[in-house]
């Protein structure tokens, strides 16, 4: 772990520091090699990192060489409160960017770690929030192989900002895009819509009522590989995260310069996500996904992706939502329960409660 | 999820359907007068089920939407003192005040809490004691209730710190304005479910019978809908106009009895602003004289407040039946749900919001 900030002054090492992380820490110093040593390494145990460098070194996979590609990508995570039912800052942190490689049909293989700490932050929760990331990485498959350390002073910082990006490599015949969607594809949805994002808003008490939803977070490059393993030609993977699946069908649609339809009735979407939705005025098309796909694939194909991802423990709940097609170009239509239709559109900002 | 999916039926909405469909001989022009009903007769899509010559007008029964400006941008000064939380019910957060929302004063360091009932923001008051907490309390009969809860709450607790912000309004006054005026064509109101759950519906008999006007309480899920446009055709086909409950299973003529005590007790009817609409003679709830210790107008002296509403907006027409959104030539331009030029275009029960939310624009939503 490389945490040298020049610009930030070398703490004393005052004895009432224990237990806390203090700015000393990100100071690059003693302090900051103690949390190396004795939290991160120990953690995300792996042979690039121990190697202890400025930069971790890895072989070029096989793949490359066979005409596969990399897939880079990034993401920063905030979030309060920093664990919630199903999850936490850390869990999220490492599946958001495995997703991200993952819905372009790559094999994730590494991470880069930074965290942001909030002097005073508890090291003890620190070491909560690094052994769930490692669970997830091991879940996931990935190694975490680098990464940095920084503190601001107090109430500079909302706790812990964790920020990682991520490598993979995506095989040498996968076509996976968003703009690759076709007429005549049908969308999977791999189970129940805005678990997410109820959950958080759950566990921050902003709802009147108690809830007993958990965050859907899951690393869900298996899954992915589990639907190519069927042969399909899968032309669009997307994980509905903020914006939920509207968002994320919107931007297909206009990637792909295609209509998607969808059906209402078939949206799978918990009782108590309903609920809630219901009460809060929420579209639950709106609300966040951690661990959900969204998969456009040719109707003759799909029979069989469905039944795959039915038999994966991360599918079970899988469900035909609806269609592609031609006309109206770049839009997401609703068919209705009562046989209405309606365009689906971005969310236009912060989801707000409504009144009555 | 029951009673609700039982009034989401396609089979029970789609024969109603055909009832009125059976029954319309002639055009009529239907008011839905709650803002909540807009966006379920839009979401669901039930606008455009129904047979042509059955025209719905959208009323003015949003909240937000008729909050007066100048009292969105008192409220926006009161935010701005270092020494005062605003709470108020989420949607008030993004209406545009003359120079901004609520939403952009929070971005500028003013403590601005979104609540979910009246009563937390005496919470608030009560965790805050170096604090003023100012609620604001809009609404109809609906939230009146409530408001005035939080008020005699107050009272009781003994809490100096807490404040209304009271923009309240009913809704019979509205409807006897929207039928006043000249040029008006709304020849049937679809009454509020939720609002004569509270006040019952023996208030809009006079209304019924010197206006001539057919006016059903009516529900929020599309059977509802369906059933209370069915009630009303039913009757201007037959040329009756009386009050109908298509709403049974929440209202009763009486209504709540203890709510409506609630709000005598604390407020009494006065003028009031529509936002768009202009002054409606005794359309509004005030704090009564015994409680204006807890008015922020009082306790919050807020001077050169120079309220200026956009020139483009055709909000007000809007909210009176006289127009629709599409006519609007900013609307999904100038005017969509990231910039609202008003708060037709913020609150979710807004009618620009709905159009454009679920795509009731020119040639979409096939």
């Amino acid at each position: 772990m490389n945490g040298t900030d020049p610009t930030l002054p070398d703490c004393p090492l005052p004895h009432s520091h224990r237990g806390r992380i203090i700015l000393g820490h990100g100071s690059g110093g003693l302090l900051t090699g103690e949390l190396i040593e004795h939290l991160f390494r120990p953690a995300f145990a792996n042979p690039l990192l121990e190697r202890g460098d400025d930069a971790a070194v890895a072989d070029l996979p096989g793949e490359l060489a066979a005409g596969g590609r990399l897939a880079i990508s990034t993401d920063a995570h905030i979030v309060q409160p920093l664990e919630f039912p199903g999850g936490d800052i850390g869990r999220l942190a490492v599946c958001g960017t495995v997703n991200d490689l993952a819905m372009v049909g790559a094999r994730p293989l590494w991470l880069t770690a930074t965290f942001v700490i909030e002097e005073g932050f508890a090291t003890a929760r620190l070491e909560r929030l690094v052994a769930s990331m490692q669970a997830a990485a091991e879940e996931a498959g990935v190694a975490i192989v680098a990464g940095d350390t920084k503190v601001t002073g107090r109430g500079l910082a909302d706790g812990v900002y964790i920020s990682t990006a991520g490598i993979g490599v995506v095989p040498p015949d996968c076509e996976t895009g968003g703009a690759l969607a076709e007429p005549g594809d049908l969308v999977l949805c791999s189970g129940t819509l805005g678990d997410h994002g109820i959950a958080v808003l759950a566990a921050r008490g902003e709802l009147a009522f108690e809830t007993a939803i958990a965050s859907d977070i899951a690393p869900l490059n298996g899954l992915v590989e589990t639907i190519y393993e069927t042969g399909a030609a899968v032309h669009t993977l997307r994980d509905p995260t903020r914006g939920g699946a509207a968002a994320a069908l919107c931007e297909i649609a206009r990637q792909s310069g295609v209509a998607i339809i969808l059906e209402e009735a078939a949206l799978p979407v918990r009782p108590a996500v309903a609920g809630a939705c219901e009460m809060l005025g929420f579209d639950p098309l709106h609300v966040a996904n951690e661990g959900k796909l969204l998969a456009l694939v040719p109707e003759a194909e799909a029979p069989a992706v469905l039944a795959a991802m039915r038999a994966h423990s991360l599918g079970h709940e899988a469900a035909l939502i609806g269609r592609v097609e031609a006309e109206p170009p770049g839009r997401v239509v609703l068919e209705t329960t009562i046989g209405g239709t309606r365009i689906v559109d971005m969310p236009a900002g912060e989801l707000l409660p409504r009144i009555c | 999820m029951k009673y609700l999916e039982e009034y989401r039926d396609a089979a029970l909405v789609r024969r109603v359907l055909d009832e009125i469909a059976a029954t319309v001989t002639g055009e009529w022009t239907l008011m839905e007068i709650c803002g909540g009903q807009t966006h379920s007769l839009v979401r669901s899509g039930l606008d455009r089920m129904l047979p042509p010559g059955l025209n719905l007008l959208h009323g003015p029964g949003c909240p937000v939407c008729i909050t007066p400006l100048e009292m969105i941008d008192r409220a926006l000064a009161i935010a701005a003192r270092e020494d005062v939380i605003v709470a108020s019910y989420g949607d008030m957060l993004r209406v545009p005040g003359t120079s901004g929302d609520l939403m952009g004063v929070r971005s500028t360091g003013a403590d601005v809490r979104v609540v979910y009932s009246p009563l937390d923001a005496v919470t608030l008051a009560r965790e805050n004691p170096d604090r003023e907490v100012v609620f604001f309390a809009i609404g109809f009969e609906t939230t009146a209730p409530a408001n005035a809860m939080s008020v005699l709450q107050a009272e009781r607790l003994g809490l100096e710190n807490f404040s209304v912000l009271v923009s309240q309004a009913t809704v019979p006054a509205a409807i006897r304005a929207i039928m006043s005026r000249p040029g008006g064509r709304v020849e049937a109101f679809l009454a509020a479910g939720h609002v004569c759950t509270v006040m019952g519906w023996s208030e809009y008999e006079p209304l019924a019978e010197e206006f001539s006007l057919p006016i059903v309480v009516t529900g929020f899920e599309p059977l509802d809908l369906a059933r209370g446009i069915a009630a009303a055709v039913h009757q201007l086909e037959a040329g009756r106009a009386e009050v109908e409950n298509a709403y049974g299973r929440a209202v009763s003529r009486e209504g709540n009895r203890e709510a409506r005590e609630l709000i005598d007790r604390v407020f009494e009817p006065c003028d009031r602003t529509w936002r768009g609409i202009g002054t409606i003679a005794m359309s509004g709830l005030g704090l009564r004289p015994e409680f204006t210790r807890f008015d922020a107008i009082e306790r919050f002296a807020v001077s050169e407040i120079d309220s200026a509403e956009s020139q483009i907006c055709i909000a007000g027409e809007i909210l009176q039946g006289r127009k629709k959104p599409i006519d609007c030539p900013a609307f999904g331009t100038d005017c969509t749900p990231a910039t609202p030029l008003g708060a037709t275009m913020v609150s979710s029960e807004g009618a620009c919001a709905a159009y454009y939310r679920y795509g009731r624009r020119e040639g979409a939503g096939s």
